[in-house]
């Protein structure tokens, strides 16, 4: 089993094993825990991509080094569920291989039993924000 | 004993100043017995943040939806739903939220359609509690289950449905939109996804009204002056109207809809929940672009 797929079963059975309120609890740890983005790229917004399909004004880039995916999101604090969602995706993603990012599953979002608790058309904003990793992480791989 | 009302100058100009309470009443009614107070926000985690002491949550999506169709609860979800808060029929409800009291104000909405009688809006919303840096808790209350009988939802009074539009047009309509929005050169409005509208643009002679203006920068709404201006003024209505308002989804023009029928006394205002995604994606049913009012 890869990285990714230990990570994220393990992570998708903690949301399924709590109750629908304490799922939100841990959504909000997760929230908290967004890392900031180093002043090299909040100094310069033109570096990072919009991800329109959020509600929230949500900004992302990916670097790649020597085949190794790093990644940067920055949301509002207002928005804790947005932010909540980035930081899963930092969570499982950041570290990982060009191909492990290429190849992540694009229901991720979807297996972490939240949809029953924050709505699926909530979760939207999430499988936009893997996408733009996803095609960033192929275009930035390609050009190397 | 009903709860009293704020007796706050600014809140006693608008028609109706019971549904209206002031942050400095909240802060002083946390405890009064009957008083519930729930909050509504278009991110449901901000209540987990921190909310006003006391305060339940109720969600416009995973609450207040039928989880299969796209229309509310049932009546016997709907009394659970309030039960499980702590509601009773004659509690005194009062809501606030983030994004100037739109989920607020769509719940307050929601509410009426089941007729409870007393429900009041924290002008201002969370915005304007946060700012005056009053308390905020992250414990969740205790709740007392409340007894919250099975009440007929009534959808003809406050509530408009697309057959009903489309009849309506040539009377008074009301898009609260963004300009983009109304004009057509978008379907959702700006910074926010697409849900899902096929069709750009807005239902012939509706005005364009977009719900910010009714707002001050702290998030609370501005006088009766200054709505009578906007409303009556510029957008040519009167109160004896039968109104139509709409946007996207029903929750911007709750706002609006809760400004005509309860701060300026509207008698015959009405929301249409289906708004754009339900108008935008209809067959064969007139749409107007651009920026004139336009007719059929």
């Amino acid at each position: 089993m890869s990285d990714l797929a230990a990570k994220l079963q393990t992570l998708a059975t903690d949301f399924a094993e709590l109750p629908v309120n304490e799922r939100l609890n841990l959504l909000l740890e997760f929230s908290d825990s967004l890392p900031e983005i180093p002043s090299r790229l909040s100094d310069h917004p033109d570096l990072l991509e919009r991800v329109v399909e959020c509600q929230s004004p949500v900004f992302l880039t990916v670097e790649v080094h020597d085949d190794i995916v790093n990644l940067f999101i920055t949301a509002p604090k207002e928005s804790p569920t947005t932010r909540g969602f980035a930081s899963i995706l930092h969570y499982l993603l950041d570290g990982l291989t060009t191909a492990q990012v290429i190849t992540a599953d694009d229901d991720i979002p979807d297996s972490l039993s939240l949809s029953e608790a924050v709505s699926l058309l909530r979760i939207r904003g999430m499988r936009g924000m893997l996408a733009r990793i996803k095609r960033q992480v192929a275009e930035k791989s390609a050009t190397q | 004993m009903p709860v009293p009302f704020d007796t706050d100058s600014k809140i006693q100009q608008y028609a109706h100043p019971e549904v209206l309470v002031t942050t400095e009443w909240v802060a002083a009614n946390l405890t009064t017995p009957g008083v519930v107070i729930v909050e509504s926000d278009e991110d449901l985690l901000l209540y987990q943040t921190g909310h006003i002491p006391g305060a339940v949550r109720i969600d416009w999506h995973t609450d207040l939806n039928d989880p299969i169709k796209r229309d509310y609860l049932s009546d016997e979800a709907f009394a659970e739903l309030l039960s499980s808060r702590g509601i009773n029929r004659d509690s005194t409800i009062i809501l606030y939220g983030d994004k100037s009291n739109w989920w607020a104000s769509y719940t307050l909405w929601a509410f009426k359609l089941w007729g409870h009688e007393d429900v009041r809006l924290m002008d201002g919303g969370r915005d304007k509690w946060i700012a005056e840096n009053r308390e905020l808790s992250k414990e969740l209350p205790e709740i007392t289950r409340g007894t919250y009988p099975v009440i007929a939802r009534d959808d003809s009074k406050l509530r408009s449905f697309r057959d009903e539009v489309l009849a309506h047009i040539g009377k008074p309509l009301i898009d609260v939109r963004s300009p983009e929005e109304y004009s057509g050169v978008r379907t959702h409005m700006p910074d926010y996804p697409q849900e899902g509208a096929l069709r750009a643009g807005h239902i012939p002679g509706a005005r364009s009204v977009p719900w910010a203006k009714a707002t001050n920068p702290d998030k609370s709404f501005k006088s009766r002056t200054e709505l009578e201006a906007l409303y009556l003024g510029e957008a040519g209505l009167k109160v004896s109207d039968d109104v139509i308002v709409y946007c996207r989804i029903g929750e911007r023009s709750s706002h609006s809809w809760f400004v005509l029928y309860y701060l300026l006394g509207f008698t015959n205002a009405k929301n249409y929940d289906g708004s754009w995604t339900e108008w935008g994606s209809l067959v064969g049913v007139p749409i107007v672009q651009g920026e004139e009012i336009g007719s059929i």
